[in-house]
């Protein structure tokens, strides 16, 4: 690893200031010091913002109410969290190890980096590291990438689990600036690669994410994430789908979908949700719905299963919000 | 704003094992080279450096976490416990070294460890740990040896064995 000034910011007003300058922020670091340490990522002035006052979980009328500095785990554990959006716990717990959730702040799991492996190969092409240099993963090995949202220069998909849930809960993000503070729906951190992969969210220089807001409605209660992968724990998804339902009088009311593994960013599936309005919450329809989520796709050589994988997935997540009680 | 150059060393203090500890670090020294390098406590292993294989697990403020993905200047003020906090002298094991031991749950040992320390803190929180629990827990961490049913097999034991300790000192 490179060596790297560190600061410690005596105020908010402190961390956005040297921020704001080129300095990045660490919290829990699990993404970044990896990335360091394979010389990915190297930065000269890191700012550790652990012990400014954005972590903790509060309940604020119906809105969840998640501090950017909470660790995964303490997220997952927390019985407002529980009670009010299991979805959130659920795809938690889906994620990384129990070390790394202990470490990992929320706000960090949203702006992880992706993981695909020519992103950390310093020999291979990939434009999200050095801009130019070409994407590897389209004619290399590319079972695990994306299937919606690529471009000609990436087809990495985004690795967090939570974010797909957040983006199905319309959930929003409070972040500071130097130009003082704003709100914006987590679904708009995240850009699409088209021909600029290096810039991955629509934060500006020296923001800081200190808050997600999660709103409470019915269909917080009967939501389910599944997560389908090559292996039963510690491992990121293929296919992912977070389903919330709001079900009155044996019909769908309203419908989240989301889906994670197969998009450059978290993919919300709004064509399935319209499509589902109104229907009984059966299978027949839950099938006919996920059939829409495929539009679109460009399958590469290795993914080509995800489109088939995708719709199912989507079906079978409904299927579970469904049996929730 | 305090700012550490990174061309220097500068004092980090934090508990470990019980007792303050006082090193001269660079920024760039990660908790688990200090350890092992700096302070000579070698128990704590350093398999993939990736924070994937669960080797370097230490215990941070009573949560396990991964000493090769931590600064060290991350632990200031934190209490730290390492394996060789678990026994409670050289010559006896802890109840969950014992169980290890009896139920074959180590061959090579090199992620040994890591494991202890991730099951200690998991018994201490949870003493009616399952199986599943148990599993939950491992999937953290890599072993090549075992194929880890001995490791789950000494886990239960040892979950046991304190469930049966609490109840004959209630």
């Amino acid at each position: 690893m490179f060596p790297f000034t560190l600061e410690k910011p005596r105020s908010t007003e402190d961390a956005i200031a040297a921020a704001a300058s080129g300095a990045r922020f660490i919290a829990g670091g699990t993404t970044l010091i990896d990335l360091m340490r394979e010389q990915v990522e190297c930065p000269d002035r890191l700012i550790d913002i652990n012990s400014l006052p954005f972590g903790g979980i509060r309940v604020e009328g119906e809105d969840l109410v998640i501090g950017a500095l909470a660790r995964m785990a303490e997220v997952a554990a927390d019985p407002n969290v529980q009670r009010l959006q299991p979805l959130i716990a659920e795809s938690l717990i889906e994620g990384a190890s129990p070390q790394l959730r202990n470490m990992a702040s929320m706000g960090g799991n949203l702006l992880q980096r992706v993981r695909c492996p020519y992103f950390r190969m310093l020999d291979a092409g990939c434009n999200k590291r050095t801009p130019g240099s070409g994407c590897a993963a389209i004619d290399g090995l590319n079972s695990g990438h994306a299937i919606l949202g690529t471009s000609d220069h990436c087809v990495a998909t985004h690795p967090s689990d939570v974010a797909v849930a957040l983006v199905a809960l319309d959930a929003t993000m409070r972040v500071k600036g130097p130009q003082g503070e704003r709100s914006f729906p987590v679904e708009e951190l995240f850009r699409l690669p088209g021909d600029t992969p290096h810039l991955e969210h629509t934060l500006l220089p020296g923001e800081l994410i200190v808050e997600i807001r999660v709103p409470g409605g019915p269909h917080s209660r009967r939501a389910r994430y599944l997560k389908v992968r090559d292996r039963a724990s510690y491992e990121f998804a293929l296919v992912s789908a977070a389903a919330a339902l709001s079900i009155e009088d044996g019909v769908i009311r309203e419908v989240r979908l989301a889906v994670g593994g197969v998009g450059t960013r978290p993919w919300r599936l709004r064509d399935c949700e319209a499509a589902l309005v109104g229907t009984r919450p059966e299978r027949r329809a839950f099938e006919e719905a996920a059939q829409l989520a495929r539009q679109g796709a460009r399958p590469l050589r290795h993914n080509q299963f995800k489109v088939e994988l995708l719709p199912r997935t989507v079906v079978r997540a409904l299927a579970l919000a469904g049996e929730v009680a | 704003m305090p700012r550490m150059n990174a061309a220097r060393k500068h004092p980090v203090e934090f508990t470990l094992n019980g007792r303050t500890v006082r090193a001269e670090v660079e920024n760039r020294m990660l908790l688990s080279d200090l350890l092992r390098h700096e302070i000579g406590l070698t128990g704590t292993h350093v398999g993939c450096e990736h924070g994937v294989c669960g080797a370097c697990t230490v215990q941070i403020d009573g949560r396990p976490a991964r000493a090769c993905l931590t600064l060290a200047q991350q632990v200031r003020g934190s209490d730290v416990r390492t394996v060789e906090a678990l026994a409670p002298d050289p010559a006896v094991l802890s109840p969950l070294q014992a169980a290890f031991r009896r139920h074959h749950g180590l061959q090579c040992g090199f992620c040994t460890p890591g494991i202890l320390m991730s099951l200690d803190a998991l018994l201490r929180e949870r003493p009616d740990a399952d199986r599943e629990d148990i599993r939950e827990h491992l999937s953290g961490h890599l072993c090549r040896c075992t194929g880890y049913a001995t490791i789950v097999e000494a886990a239960l034991a040892a979950a046991e064995e304190q469930r049966k300790e609490e109840t004959t000192n209630a």
